[in-house]
């Protein structure tokens, strides 16, 4: 691998220097994975084509103006370039990938409607009421942090600022809540999901 | 088992561009050149 590595640096010097043939040996080294990389985004071979042409267009001029900083690493700056026009590709026509449907793939189960049905909703609002009552079971020191940090949001700096305790006994009162509900649950064999 | 929603793989390692695009791109490498005059620099191509 550092071989490779090495030998691409070795060419790109080569050919900033200005001996042609190195390139040649780095366009057949490396098409194969550019232009398949190419291909796997757009599944078009005309347009890829053009792609690539355009990647190849744009590592020539970035050579030969010595822009670019050799730091061993030409194929994944080169496929940062195509990626690059890969992207601007899809904003010029302001379209997604196409996905096609086939015996392997539904373009449905990517187009799931994520809304709760009346009866997970019904669920859900059960499963609030339940943990709701297992809080108020709780000490008061610890359902306040609880409260605080699940319901309202806050921080446990903030917590430990409001309440007057330090973030450590924040901490602490809130793992105890936490242990002390899953012990209930546990004895009362409560389900608590949807 | 989960799924895979991804589709098909389309590459194949023997994919490879049209010999007449790297022929381009030979040619157009071997034709075009910087010339630096002050701090710019000009792109110029030779017929």
């Amino acid at each position: 691998m550092a071989d490779i590595q090495l030998q691409d640096a070795l060419l790109v010097k080569k050919y900033v220097d200005g001996d042609e043939n190195a390139l040649t040996v780095l366009i057949n080294r490396h098409q194969s994975k550019i232009f398949g990389f190419i291909y796997s985004k757009i599944s078009d071979r005309d347009i890829s084509n053009d792609i690539f042409q355009d990647t190849f267009i744009k590592v020539i001029k970035t050579l030969k103006s010595k822009s670019y900083n050799e730091e061993g690493k030409f194929l994944p700056w080169v496929m940062r370039i195509a990626h690059n026009l890969i992207i601007d590709h899809f904003r010029r026509n302001k379209k997604m990938p196409m996905f096609r449907e086939t015996e392997e793939f539904s373009i449905f189960s990517i187009m799931s409607d994520d809304s709760l049905t009346i009866e997970n909703k019904i669920i859900q609002e059960q499963v609030e009421i339940d943990l709701r009552k297992l809080i108020e079971e709780l000490p008061e020191d610890q359902k306040e942090v609880l409260m605080m940090r699940m319901y309202q949001d806050m921080s446990f700096k903030e917590i430990s600022e409001l309440t007057g305790v330090s973030i450590n006994t924040a901490l602490g009162r809130m793992r105890y809540a936490l242990m002390n509900m899953r012990k209930v649950i546990d004895k009362h064999q409560i389900i608590l999901t949807n | 088992m989960a799924k895979i929603y991804a589709p098909k793989k389309l590459v194949t390692n023997s994919m490879k561009p049209k010999k007449e695009i790297v022929s381009f791109l030979l040619n157009y490498s071997k034709a075009l050149s910087f010339v630096k005059v002050k701090d710019k620099s000009f792109e110029i191509i030779a017929n």
